[in-house]
């Protein structure tokens, strides 16, 4: 197939994109974060079950520890940022490039852009203010909707997510689009609740206001603290406009002996389901080890933000070359 | 036939699903931030024609249909079955009014279509897109009227009745667009 050599995203979209980039970075500037740049490339990864980083290799790496090792290209600047708090980095701020293997439709291309930002001693609640200042500022949006997860599950399926039994999950899940697997298989809590938020709550977050989903299930943590506040939940938000996920946010956990094992789990995952095992972060849970200071961290996609702002439906119209253009 | 994963799935690919042979219309990709990635899929019943949503999980894998197309030739009607060949093997299939879906309106001997077999068994025939059928019969023109946003009903030499513009004549050859059944203009010869 020929493909095609023009932009598709027209020029006047792009020039948009550039105003509104030098905005967000005005934004970040005047609240008094510092700009950096942390390496693509890394010898270790944050482990996910359903994050894949693109596995690549130096050929003659000069660096004796890089010798026949894989390399990644980073699912997300975390690892490197976080390093630079424990190095004392006062409160940051990145806007650059992420991968994620496997991952291409309206609103993703394995090639992103990501803006990340850590600030230091801030708890969730600070954090999700401040999302919602930057939501309102980049959006001309109204003030955000806070509410939990829980609550946002309660509101449109009637169950409680934390505590409900999984055949109450299944049986929610079982109207509509339901795949036959679920009934075959043994299904993990965890995946139904995101079908479930992906299939039924998600198009109704966010639709006359942005609404920010906090306190996920503590199975859901990542890289969030526990919610000593709201047992069986954890620190982590996330950002949601006209349905579509924006930004997710942890207020960050600082125990490396617990993200430790949430790693091991999730390596445990990737291998039951058949996926490559990653290298796992090292050198962050040294940096955790040393003392990572109290602070509260979001990832947003600049893409989707850049779709929204200004109008359009899919990731395409506002980057030059997606992946069918490469 | 190929056991697909989700990940394999593209526009056009063609599925078994529930025992019946799919067509996938739309391929949407969905994935949370943190989470296992969705693919919904609309689905078009390739017996039916009906239009189906899915939603599958990226560990889900799909069965291929086993799908094919093949060229053949209208040969006739009887009664409410039409008859066709294939034109390289000779081979004769017969189709029902039914499996026709509409496109018997405009079917003339000899014409040459493309049958859809599941399973090796014709499921649908799909007449050319584009077909020139001559004008069996219309209300004569008014004199001098060449306006052409003007249309009447005109009756094709298959039996099917389209609109056209005023200007047509018995006897006249319309290219017709077989899929939407619209003429698209007169032609000579």
């Amino acid at each position: 197939m020929d493909k095609d050599f023009r932009s598709s995203a027209t020029w006047e979209t792009l020039r948009q994109r550039s105003e509104l980039l030098q905005k967000l970075r005005a934004f970040f500037l005047q609240s008094g974060y510092v700009e950096v740049e942390t390496p693509l490339l890394l010898s270790e990864s944050i482990i996910d079950c359903y994050l894949d980083p693109l596995v690549t290799q130096l050929r003659s790496p000069h660096v004796r520890s890089l010798q026949g090792k894989s390399l990644y290209l980073q699912t997300s600047p975390e690892l490197g940022m976080k390093r630079l708090l424990a190095s004392g980095a006062e409160s940051i701020f990145q806007i650059g490039k992420a991968f994620r293997d496997d991952e291409f439709g309206d609103l993703h291309n394995p090639e992103f852009t990501l803006c990340e930002w850590y600030c230091l001693g801030d708890k969730m609640a600070d954090q999700v203010n401040f999302l919602g200042e930057l939501c309102q500022t980049m959006l001309n949006s109204a003030e955000p909707e806070v509410l939990t997860y829980a609550e946002a599950f309660q509101r449109s399926l009637g169950l409680n997510p934390l505590d409900c039994e999984l055949a109450d999950l299944l049986n929610a899940a079982a109207n509509g689009n339901t795949p036959s697997s679920f009934a075959e298989e043994e299904m993990d809590r965890d995946d139904v609740l995101n079908w479930l938020l992906s299939e039924k709550v998600e198009l109704s977050l966010g639709q006359d206001r942005p609404t920010i989903l906090t306190n996920y299930p503590a199975s859901q943590a990542a890289l969030a603290e526990l919610d000593p506040e709201l047992p069986g939940t954890a620190c982590r938000f996330e950002l949601y406009v006209k349905g579509i996920e924006l930004a997710n946010g942890y207020q960050e956990l600082l125990d490396s002996q617990a993200l430790r094992e949430r790693s091991q789990l999730q390596q445990k995952k990737r291998i039951e389901n058949g996926k490559a095992k990653l290298s796992p972060p090292e050198s962050l849970f040294a940096a955790m080890d040393a003392g990572l200071p109290t602070c509260s961290g979001v990832a947003l996609g600049y893409d989707r933000l850049a779709m929204l702002a200004l109008g359009k439906t899919t990731i395409a119209e506002v980057i030059p070359f997606p992946a069918d253009r490469i | 036939m190929p056991t697909y994963s989700t990940s394999d799935l593209q526009k056009g690919m063609k599925l078994e699903i529930d025992g019946e042979p799919y067509l996938i219309v739309e391929r949407n990709f969905r994935k949370p931030g943190k989470g296992q990635a969705l693919y919904t899929l609309k689905l078009k019943n390739l017996i039916k024609q009906t239009v189906l949503e899915r939603t599958y999980r990226s560990s889900d894998s799909l069965e291929g249909a086993d799908v094919s197309e093949s060229e053949v030739q209208y040969l006739y009607a009887q009664g409410d079955d039409y008859v066709f060949m294939d034109s390289t093997s000779f081979e004769q299939y017969e189709l029902s009014k039914d499996q026709l879906d509409g496109a018997d309106r405009f079917l003339k001997d000899g014409m040459l279509c493309s049958v859809t077999f599941w399973n090796g068994n014709p499921i649908s025939i799909a007449p050319p897109n584009h077909v020139v059928l001559k004008v069996e019969y219309c209300e004569p023109s008014a004199r001098g009227n060449t306006a052409t946003n003007l249309s009447k009903p005109v009756t094709l030499e298959t039996g099917a009745e389209i609109s056209a513009p005023a200007f047509i004549e018995i006897g006249d050859l319309l290219k017709i667009d077989t899929r939407t059944g619209e003429y698209i203009e007169r032609v000579k010869e």
